[in-house]
C-alpha cells in the first residue's frame, strides 16, 4: 500500500465552496433557451376507472402549449420496468404505464401532463384538466389486500400477491421442538417518506435534427437512468445523455426511474423544445417511492441460557400500487438474508409476501431492508432477555459470532467478511458507563421520569457487489465500481467516476485516495461525476457502496498509473524496472535516492513521447472496473438512554452513543457526518415519522406540516466512536458507513423506551413511539393493574 | 396586470414589472437568476428558501414578489464579499455543517439572525433558533457546531453578523400600493 498522508485525515470538503456560496447547480437551476414547463395531472382517487378526460379547458389556458394523456404515449413510451427480478418467488410484474390510460391505482398516479411557457401557466392548465373517474374499492394494508374479497389491483397478480419468497436454513422445526422458550411477537415497521430536501425534477432537451436527448435528472445513478430510459423511450443509449447535477439528498428515493422523467422526455421529443418538471413537496409525498411498510409475525426459539436456536416468521411487505425499480429485492435479499444479525443462529424458516395495494410504490429508503431486519432481531433479543431474566447485553454477548470465526457463513447463506462485535460492544458500554446507568435505573426515578437503556448490535451488508451475486439474486445490473484517472501533461489529475455522490462527500474522499496513491497534492486532483457523456459506466450510489467499490476502483486505477510511470521512469533512469521504487510522488532507484524523477516529470514525458520504452503507448490514463470479491459487513453497537415522562408519554433521549466499525475510515469528519444523519433518520422512525393513509387511500401525512421530519431541537447530541476491523478483501480495507446509523438507531431507541416501560408491564409497542402512543400504553397498563378494563 | 417593483438585493437595486402572483422565491431565482435560494416544501416548514428581508429572516416561497417592493434583501449570494467568504460560510465549511447543501443557504441566513440577536448563544438556543430550517443529511450536530464556530469568528473579528448592506431599509414595503 502506498505511503498515505491524507487517508484518515479530516480534510475539509472540496464540494463545499460552491454549496455555501449558492453557486451549485441543482436540476431546478438548469435553464435553457426556449424552456417549457410541465405540470403533471395526478389522480385524486386511490382506485378508479378513468371514464373520460376533457382537455378543452386546459388547452385554452393562456400559455399552455400542449396537453398529453396516456393515449398520446401509446407506442412511444413503454411501461416502466422492474429491475430486481428475484428468483424462486413466482414474481409478477404487471405493467406500469407512465401515464394511466384506463385505471388509476393510487393517489398521485399520473393521468395527463400539461406543458406551458412558464410554470404558473402549466399549473393553471393542469387545474383545468377535467377527468371523469368511476371510483373502485380501495385496499391500503398488505394483509387485507391478500385476504379474500379484497379489491384486485392487477389481473396478473391474484390475491394482490407480487411474490412469495422464502429463506430457509438449518432445521427450524427441530430448533423449536427443543427450545426452552419461544418468543413470539408481531412487529409493524411503518411506512416512511424519504424527504430529500430537494424534491425530484427533470429537464429534457431533445434535438429533432440529431435525435439526441439530454436529460438532467435528480438521480443517484445516472447510468442506470440512461439504460432504463433508453428502453422506455426507445432512444438508443448512445443518443441519450443523462446528467445529474448537484443532487440535494436522495436516501434511496432518487435511485429509481419514475414515470415523470419519461413523461418529460416524451414532451420534449414531441415538442422539439426543452421541458422542465420539478416536483412540489405535495407530489413528492404522493409519488416519490416510500420506504419500509412491513407487518411481521415472528418467533424466536431460545435455550434457557439465552442461546439462540432458530427463528421463523412471515413478513407482509406492502409494495404499493406498482413495482418500483428495485422493490422486490428490498424486503427479500436485503432483509431476509440479514435475519441472523450479529449472531450464531442455527436455523431460519421465513417467508416474505410482497403485496400490491392502492398506495404509492415502496422501494429502498436509507438502509433498505437492513433496518427492518435489525429491528426484528434486536427487538427479539430484548424480548428474549426479558423473558429469560437476562441482561440485554449479556444475551447479545453470549450469541455473538466471535472474531476468530470470520469469515463466517450465516445460515441464510451469505458470508460475513470480518468482525469483532464484542470489541465494539465493550467500547460502547465503557463510553456510556453502562453499569452506572443500570444502577441509576434500579434506584428508581427521583423526578417521576422513567429511565430506559437500549442497545442495538447490528451487522450490515453493504458495498453491494460482486456482480455474479447480483445476477444470482436477480438484480438486473452489475455492482462494480468504476474510475478513469486522466493525468494531464502538467501532472494535474482528473478522476472520472461512475458513482454519483449526492451529499456524502466522496468528491473529497476519492480525491484523498488518489492524492495519496499518486503522491500529488490534493489540490491537483479533481473528481468528476454525474454525466454519462464523460464518466465511465457505473451503477450508482446506494447501499453504502460508493466508497467500498468506488474508492477501490480509484485506488486500482491509480496503481495502474503508477505502474506505467514506473516503466517510463526506469527507462529514463536507465535502471531495471524492478529496482525503481515509487514513494512520496517520486520514482527513484533503490539504494540511490538521488537518481529520481518526479511523478510530474514522468507524466510530461509520457505525453511528449520523445523517449518512451519500446512498445509503450503515450499518455497517462488508466481505468478500473472494480468488482469486489464479496460484500462488506460493517457492524457496531449503539446505546441509547431515555427518560419517559409518564404524565405526558414524552420520551426524551438523554444519551446516544454510536460505535461503528466501517473498516478503515478515509475521512473521519465525513464518516461522523454520515453517522449523525443516519442516526437521526432512524431515531425519527422510532419516535416520530410515519406515512399514514386513510381507508380511502388518501395520504393524511401529505405535507411537511403533517409528517414529522425532526428539527434541530428534537435531536440530541451524538457521541460517536469507531473500532477498526478492515475488510480483508478490500484494497483499502474500507467497508461503508452511509446507512449504519439508520440501521441501528430504531432498535436502540425503541429498546430504550420499552426498557423504561418494562416496570409497567408493557412488553412491546409499535413505532413511532409518539407521546400519544406511549401515554395511551401507560394509561392502559395502569387500568389493567387497577383491574379496570380500558 | 403587472406591477412595478423596486427591490434591493445584495446591495443592488432592481426595477421590474411582475405578475402579482409571482412568488418572491421565483423572482429571486428566475428573474434575478439568484438560484442559491432553494424551494423545499411550499409550506414554510423546511426553510430552504430563507432570506433576510429588511434584516429579518423570511421564507421567500411564502411571500409575493410585490410584497418585496421597497425591501432590502440578502440572499446567500450576498454573503461573501470582495472575494472573501463570510464567517458563517467559513464556519459551515470548517465544521462540516452541510452534506448535500440544499438546505445550507437558508440555514446560514437563519444562523445569522440567531447571532445578530445573541452573539453568544447556547447550544439549546441555537437548536431552537434553527427549528424553522430542516436538514435531512446532517443530524444537526455539525450545524450547531458551525453556528458556534461562526460566533467565535464574529467575536474575534468584531463585525456584525448581518452585513450592513442587508439591513439598510429603504422604502420599507410601502411602494406598489
Amino acid at each position: 500500500m502506498a505511503v498515505t498522508k491524507l487517508f484518515g485525515a479530516k480534510v475539509k470538503r472540496r464540494e463545499d465552496p460552491r454549496l455555501i456560496t449558492g453557486k451549485a447547480i441543482y436540476t431546478d437551476d438548469v435553464k435553457l433557451p426556449g424552456l417549457l414547463h410541465a405540470a403533471i395531472v395526478r389522480s385524486p382517487h386511490a382506485h378508479a376507472r378513468i371514464v373520460g378526460i376533457d382537455l378543452s379547458g386546459a388547452r385554452q389556458t393562456p400559455g399552455v402549449v400542449a396537453v398529453f394523456t396516456g393515449a398520446d404515449l401509446a407506442g412511444k413510451v413503454g411501461p416502466l420496468p422492474c429491475a430486481w427480478l428475484i428468483p424462486n418467488a413466482d414474481l409478477k410484474t404487471p405493467p406500469h404505464p407512465a401515464i394511466a390510460t384506463d385505471r388509476v391505482r393510487y393517489v398521485g398516479d399520473a393521468v395527463a401532463v400539461v406543458v406551458a411557457e412558464d410554470r404558473y401557466s402549466a399549473r393553471d392548465g393542469a387545474d383545468r384538466v377535467k377527468v371523469d373517474y368511476a371510483p373502485l374499492p380501495v385496499v391500503t394494508a398488505a394483509e387485507q389486500a391478500v385476504a379474500g374479497g379484497a379489491p384486485l389491483l392487477h389481473e396478473q397478480a391474484p390475491q394482490n400477491i407480487a411474490f412469495r419468497w422464502k429463506v430457509t436454513g438449518g432445521d427450524a422445526a427441530a430448533a423449536f421442538a427443543q427450545a426452552d422458550a419461544v418468543i413470539s411477537q408481531r412487529f409493524v415497521n411503518q411506512r416512511l417518506i424519504a424527504n430529500a430536501m430537494e424534491t425530484r425534477g427533470a429537464v429534457a432537451d431533445y434535438n429533432p435534427n440529431t435525435g439526441d436527448l439530454t436529460l438532467w435528472v435528480t438521480s443517484q445513478n445516472p447510468h442506470i437512468h440512461r439504460v432504463i430510459l433508453s428502453g422506455v423511450l426507445g432512444i438508443p443509449e448512445h443518443r441519450l445523455r443523462v446528467i445529474s447535477p448537484e443532487v440535494g439528498g436522495g436516501f434511496g428515493s432518487k435511485i429509481f426511474v419514475y414515470p415523470d422523467e419519461a413523461i418529460v422526455a416524451f414532451c420534449s421529443r414531441e415538442l422539439g423544445r426543452p421541458v422542465k418538471w420539478v416536483e412540489d413537496r405535495r407530489e413528492n409525498y404522493l409519488v416519490t417511492a416510500h420506504g419500509r411498510d412491513h407487518v411481521t409475525d415472528v418467533a424466536l426459539a431460545v435455550r434457557r441460557d439465552g442461546t439462540l436456536l432458530g427463528l421463523r416468521g412471515r413478513t407482509y411487505a406492502n409494495l404499493g400500487a406498482y413495482l418500483s425499480t428495485a422493490a422486490p429485492g428490498v424486503p427479500t435479499i436485503l432483509h431476509g438474508l440479514m435475519l441472523s444479525g450479529a449472531y450464531v443462529l442455527p436455523a431460519i424458516d421465513y417467508e416474505v409476501v410482497g403485496v400490491f395495494t392502492n398506495t404509492a410504490p415502496v422501494d429502498a429508503y436509507r438502509g433498505a431492508g437492513r433496518p427492518e431486519a435489525t429491528y426484528l432481531v434486536e427487538r427479539l433479543m430484548d424480548l428474549a432477555a426479558g423473558e429469560l431474566g437476562l441482561d440485554p447485553i449479556e444475551i447479545r454477548r453470549r450469541n455473538f459470532i466471535r472474531k476468530e470465526q470470520f469469515p463466517y457463513t450465516v445460515v441464510t447463506g451469505i458470508t460475513y467478511d470480518s468482525g469483532d462485535y464484542e470489541h465494539a460492544l465493550d467500547t460502547a458500554l465503557r463510553m456510556l458507563d453502562y453499569p452506572a446507568w443500570r444502577e441509576r435505573q434500579r434506584r428508581g426515578p427521583t423526578d417521576g421520569k422513567l429511565i430506559g437503556i437500549g442497545a442495538c448490535t447490528y451487522v450490515e451488508i453493504c458495498g453491494l457487489g460482486p456482480s455474479p451475486v447480483a445476477g444470482a439474486v436477480g438484480f438486473q445490473g452489475g455492482l462494480w465500481g468504476s474510475a478513469v484517472i486522466r493525468v494531464h501533461p502538467t501532472g494535474k489529475v482528473n478522476v472520472f467516476i461512475g458513482e454519483k455522490p449526492h451529499g456524502q462527500g466522496e468528491e473529497t474522499t476519492f480525491a484523498q485516495v488518489v492524492s495519496d496513491e499518486l503522491g500529488v497534492p490534493i489540490d491537483d486532483v479533481q473528481v468528476i461525476y454525474g454525466d454519462t457523456a464523460v464518466t465511465p459506466m457505473g451503477w450508482g450510489t446506494y447501499g453504502s457502496r460508493t466508497t467500498p467499490v468506488g474508492a477501490a476502483a480509484c485506488a486500482v486505477a491509480a496503481r495502474k498509473i503508477i505502474e506505467k510511470g514506473r516503466k517510463i521512469a526506469a527507462h529514463l533512469l536507465e535502471a531495471p524496472e524492478a529496482d525503481v521504487r515509487f514513494e512520496g510522488g517520486r520514482y527513484f532507484v533503490e539504494g540511490a535516492p538521488s537518481r529520481a524523477k518526479t511523478f510530474q516529470e514522468v507524466t510530461l514525458q509520457a505525453y511528449l513521447a520523445w523517449n518512451l520504452p519500446p512498445g509503450l503507448e503515450p499518455g497517462m490514463e488508466a481505468s478500473a472496473f472494480y468488482d469486489p470479491p464479496n460484500f462488506t459487513y460493517p457492524f457496531g453497537t449503539h446505546l441509547c438512554t431515555v427518560e419517559v415522562d409518564p404524565e405526558t408519554g414524552g420520551a426524551a433521549i438523554t444519551n446516544y452513543i454510536a460505535v461503528d466499525d466501517c473498516g478503515r475510515a478515509i475521512n473521519p469528519l465525513i464518516v461522523d457526518g454520515q453517522v449523525h444523519g443516519g442516526i437521526t433518520q432512524g431515531m425519527a422512525q422510532a419516535l416520530w415519522e410515519a406515512a399514514v393513509y386513510d381507508d380511502r387511500g388518501q395520504l393524511l401525512t401529505g405535507t411537511m406540516m403533517d409528517y414529522a421530519v425532526p428539527k434541530a431541537s428534537q435531536v440530541p447530541l451524538f457521541v460517536t466512536a469507531r473500532t477498526e476491523t478492515p475488510s480483508p478483501h478490500h484494497p483499502l480495507g474500507v467497508k461503508g458507513v452511509g446507512e449504519t446509523g439508520t440501521i441501528a438507531s430504531p432498535a436502540a431507541v425503541v429498546n430504550a423506551v420499552l426498557d423504561a416501560l418494562r416496570p409497567l408491564g408493557i412488553r412491546h409497542l409499535d413505532m413511532p413511539l409518539t407521546g400519544n402512543c406511549i401515554w395511551n400504553a401507560i394509561q392502559q397498563a395502569r387500568m389493567k393493574t387497577k383491574g379496570v378494563s380500558p | 396586470m403587472k406591477r412595478a417593483i423596486t427591490v434591493t438585493v445584495n446591495g443592488v437595486t432592481h426595477h421590474h414589472e411582475v405578475e402579482p402572483r409571482l412568488l418572491l422565491v421565483h423572482y429571486l431565482r428566475e428573474v434575478l437568476g439568484l438560484t442559491g435560494t432553494h424551494i423545499g416544501c411550499d409550506t414554510t416548514s423546511c426553510g430552504a428558501c430563507t432570506i433576510l428581508f429588511n434584516g429579518l429572516t423570511a421564507k421567500s416561497c411564502n411571500l409575493l414578489a410585490v410584497q418585496a417592493n421597497g425591501a432590502t434583501i440578502l440572499t446567500v449570494e450576498g454573503l461573501a464579499q470582495d472575494g472573501r467568504l463570510h464567517p458563517i460560510q467559513e464556519a459551515f465549511w470548517e465544521e462540516h455543517g452541510l452534506q448535500c447543501g440544499f438546505c445550507t443557504p437558508g440555514m446560514m441566513l437563519s444562523a445569522l439572525q440567531i447571532l445578530a440577536r445573541n452573539p453568544d448563544p447556547s447550544e439549546a438556543e441555537i437548536r431552537h433558533g434553527l427549528d424553522g430550517n430542516l436538514c435531512r443529511c446532517t443530524g444537526y450536530q455539525h450545524i450547531v457546531n458551525s453556528v458556534q464556530n461562526a460566533a467565535r469568528r464574529l467575536k474575534a473579528e468584531a463585525v456584525p453578523a448581518i452585513p450592513v448592506t442587508a439591513t439598510a431599509q429603504s422604502a420599507g414595503g410601502k411602494g406598489g400600493r
